[in-house]
């Protein structure tokens, strides 16, 4: 008789450290954001508010505007190739080779890794080689384009992996058995029978990409730092070819004295992006999603 | 029954203790300690004092002096100092907390104009009373914000005994390293010096011109800054609204002559960082390496004898060349905290006056830290290139000022930097250039100002 009502106020009872901590740290930052990015502040207590002055400049910022398209096209490359990749790695280490979890924790240990010496290290790499033919990451677009991808592609798809395993082996050996009884070919057997079980593992991975490359700072940071740039003829301002929404962000934060409103907007703006890709992903994979 | 009472006291006391623990630091800062403009009440012995340093390679120094400080008076002086490169953004997160900085820097009238807000008039303070000179001090509105603490002086510092190996042999058309004054001079030099490196042993007359973000800028700031000095000399102004960019053809020779007679290919100075010339320099693989006074206890510490090294200026071809001398200037200037309590204040404004006329303060920093320091008390410093700089002001030459800090803005500084990268690597043209240079300046002043 007693018990559930207890039981409820011990769930409110250790809920509340990270209740308090999620409200602290994250939904009171997250509506004072929103608000400062209608301000001119130089420190977050000195705010002045001034409406939608900072979104006018977030929109007229031609760095913005290209770091937007570049991060688009990053994102649609980085999800497909680390999917495939993680996929195939993960299939192929279910197969049952000898020394499969070796090789799981190797694909595995990139993950672990922090991102701005990731960054470094691929940067040496990829210098390394490109200086035999006179040129640097941080004169070419693609070079640093592409850096990006495989660096991106080494770090995540591990990470992917073990979801993807996890997938795979959840998958009841019966429904194998099933389809190949009623003729199903090795192709079949993937496209009918895998991939639908597979949805919510392909849900998960692709959500946690799309997001991780949308938000991608460290490595972008590390890595390129924006190079090259291109100065625009009639204001002479740089805008940096590899420079993604988040280093943008940050960039025009620090840029002068007036311009960390105009940072604030454009991670506002930033924000309601990410959540409407996200959202609209979980929408259509989650439609696919089979019941066992 | 008492057991569950037990239990749920207990739980009640860890939620209770994290939440507790989450909370402290997340406090908003309070506005009963924010008193704006006390400076003339508060007692400094109940102040304590909050420095955040920008100089990383000072800070072990700072510490020590801090300690002493502590020591002598019983006052508490905390030095943080923020990584290479990361101030303003450190100082922003900083100024938001309960514990503010008490005292910080800004860099001249643009960094200024981020935090004035922030600083104390300090006209009636002791340590302006200290400056040798009044023009040490930033000051604005008949109000002075900032306080210079250290003079630097940067040219092109060079290896002594190499470049008199060059005056001594066959082929050299410049017999003595006096008779270089003039950038037609320093281009002969520095082309015969390549042309002929094997037989003197190096790899090129200059040090590789890094553009890596650790020695970018040498270039996009400080050299940078000699084009904008001849300019405003012109007009007899100190700032502007709109670059006309007059020597920037001159801004391009030097250029181009730093990365023709280098140690590397120009394309791989993108990459090059700020390290690598030091060593190249101090292994005596080139001959010319364009730093600053602040270099001296690297290079010492890397073996160099002060015998071993000089600084000429930085001749563009431009103005007159003949009594042309270092570039020579501040871009540290103390402020105080003005929304710091008013004990904090007095006891800031206390520290500072401490460190520039005792004798513990001001030897520290003159032997441990190598600063020149603007101020009445100050000891002669060992700095061999301030001693340059010493002498070539009093033979009458001009020394240029530092110009840079009227740059509009970090990203005008980027810009050029980037340009500069491109052109020296051959994907980019002049131009550009001269674009971010030109324009860049009109629409980062209007976009800082606006």
């Amino acid at each position: 008789m007693f018990r559930k009502p207890k039981r409820k106020i011990y769930f409110l009872i250790f809920v509340l450290p990270t209740l308090a901590a999620f409200l602290i740290g994250f939904v009171y930052p997250f509506f004072n954001g929103i608000y400062l990015s209608f301000c001119k502040f130089r420190t977050t207590s000195d705010a002045v508010f001034i409406g939608f002055g900072n979104y006018v400049k977030a929109f007229q910022n031609e760095g913005f505007l290209h770091s937007f398209w570049f991060t688009v096209l990053f994102v649609i490359v980085s999800v497909v190739l680390i999917n495939l990749i993680a996929f195939f790695v993960a299939y192929a280490l279910t197969l049952g080779i000898r020394g499969s979890n070796v090789f799981r924790t190797v694909f595995f240990v990139p993950n672990l890794v922090g991102g701005i010496i990731l960054g470094y290290i691929w940067q040496y790499i990829f210098n390394g080689i490109l200086q035999y033919y006179g040129t640097n990451l941080a004169l070419n677009a693609n070079f640093g384009f592409w850096g990006l991808i495989i660096l991106m592609c080494w770090q995540q798809a591990g990470y992917m992996m073990i979801i993807y395993i996890a997938g795979f082996q959840s998958v009841p050996h019966d429904l194998y058995e099933a389809a190949k009884i009623d003729g199903a070919g090795k192709r079949q057997l993937l496209t009918n029978v895998t991939l639908p079980m597979m949805m919510p593992s392909i849900t998960i991975c692709t959500f946690l990409t799309l997001t991780n490359s949308f938000k991608l700072f460290d490595q972008n940071l590390a890595l390129t730092g924006g190079a090259p740039g291109v100065v625009s003829q009639a204001t002479g301002t740089t805008v940096y070819q590899t420079e993604m929404m988040a280093l943008n962000i940050y960039n025009t934060f620090y840029a002068n004295q007036n311009s960390r409103g105009v940072g604030q907007a454009e991670g506002v703006i930033f924000f309601v992006i990410v959540v409407i890709i996200a959202l609209v992903q979980l929408y259509f994979t989650r439609r696919k999603e089979v019941q066992q | 029954m008492k057991k569950s009472t037990f239990k749920r006291a207990a739980a009640l006391a860890v939620a209770g203790m994290m939440t507790a623990t989450a909370l402290v630091g997340c406090g908003e800062a309070s506005s009963s300690n924010a008193k704006d403009d006390s400076s003339a009440a508060g007692n400094a012995k109940n102040g304590k004092v909050y420095y955040l340093n920008f100089k990383p390679e000072q800070d072990k120094a700072w510490q020590a002096l801090a300690k002493k400080y502590k020591d002598e008076t019983g006052v508490e002086v905390t030095v943080k100092t923020a990584a290479e490169g990361t101030y303003e953004s450190t100082l922003t997160a900083e100024m938001d907390k309960d514990n503010a900085p008490t005292l910080f820097q800004v860099n001249g009238p643009v960094g200024l104009a981020n935090w004035k807000d922030y600083c104390a008039d300090l006209s009636s303070s002791d340590i302006y009373k200290q400056l040798t000179s009044k023009d040490y001090a930033l000051e604005e509105d008949g109000k002075v914000y900032g306080i210079a603490y250290v003079i630097e002086t940067y040219g092109i510092i060079y290896n002594k005994t190499l470049l008199q190996k060059y005056c001594d042999s066959d082929f050299a058309s410049v017999k003595k390293i006096e008779d270089i004054n003039s950038f037609d001079k320093l281009k002969t030099v520095a082309d015969e010096i390549q042309k002929n490196k094997d037989k003197l042993g190096v790899k090129g007359a200059f040090t590789s011109a890094g553009m890596d973000s650790s020695s970018d800028w040498r270039f996009k700031t400080h050299l940078a800054n000699l084009p904008i000095y001849f300019e405003y000399k012109d007009k007899g102004i100190t700032s502007t609204d709109a670059i006309e960019g007059k020597y920037l053809d001159n801004y391009k020779k030097i250029w181009d002559l730093y990365i023709t007679d280098s140690t590397c290919d120009p394309a791989d100075l993108a990459s090059k960082k700020g390290t690598d010339a030091e060593t190249e320099f101090t292994s005596g693989e080139a001959v010319f390496f364009q730093n600053g006074s602040w270099e001296y206890s690297t290079v010492t510490e890397a073996g160099m004898k002060d015998d071993d090294l000089g600084m000429l200026p930085i001749y563009i071809g431009a103005g007159d060349e003949a009594n042309q001398g270092l570039c020579t200037g501040s871009e540290n200037y103390w402020c105080v905290n003005s929304k710091a309590s008013a004990d904090d204040q007095a006891a800031t404004l206390e520290f500072m006056n401490w460190c520039v006329t005792s004798e513990t303060g001001t030897k520290a920093l003159a032997d441990d830290m190598g600063f020149v320091i603007p101020f009445k008390d100050a000891k002669a410093a060992t700095n061999v290139f301030v001693k340059i700089d010493n002498e070539l002001t009093a033979a009458g030459k001009t020394p240029v000022s530092w110009n840079f800090t009227t740059m509009p803005s970090e990203d005008w500084k980027n810009g050029v930097g980037t340009a500069l990268t491109q052109y020296a690597a051959g994907t980019g043209d002049w131009d550009a250039v001269k674009t971010a240079f030109v324009q860049g300046w009109k629409t980062e002043y209007a976009k800082a100002n606006g």
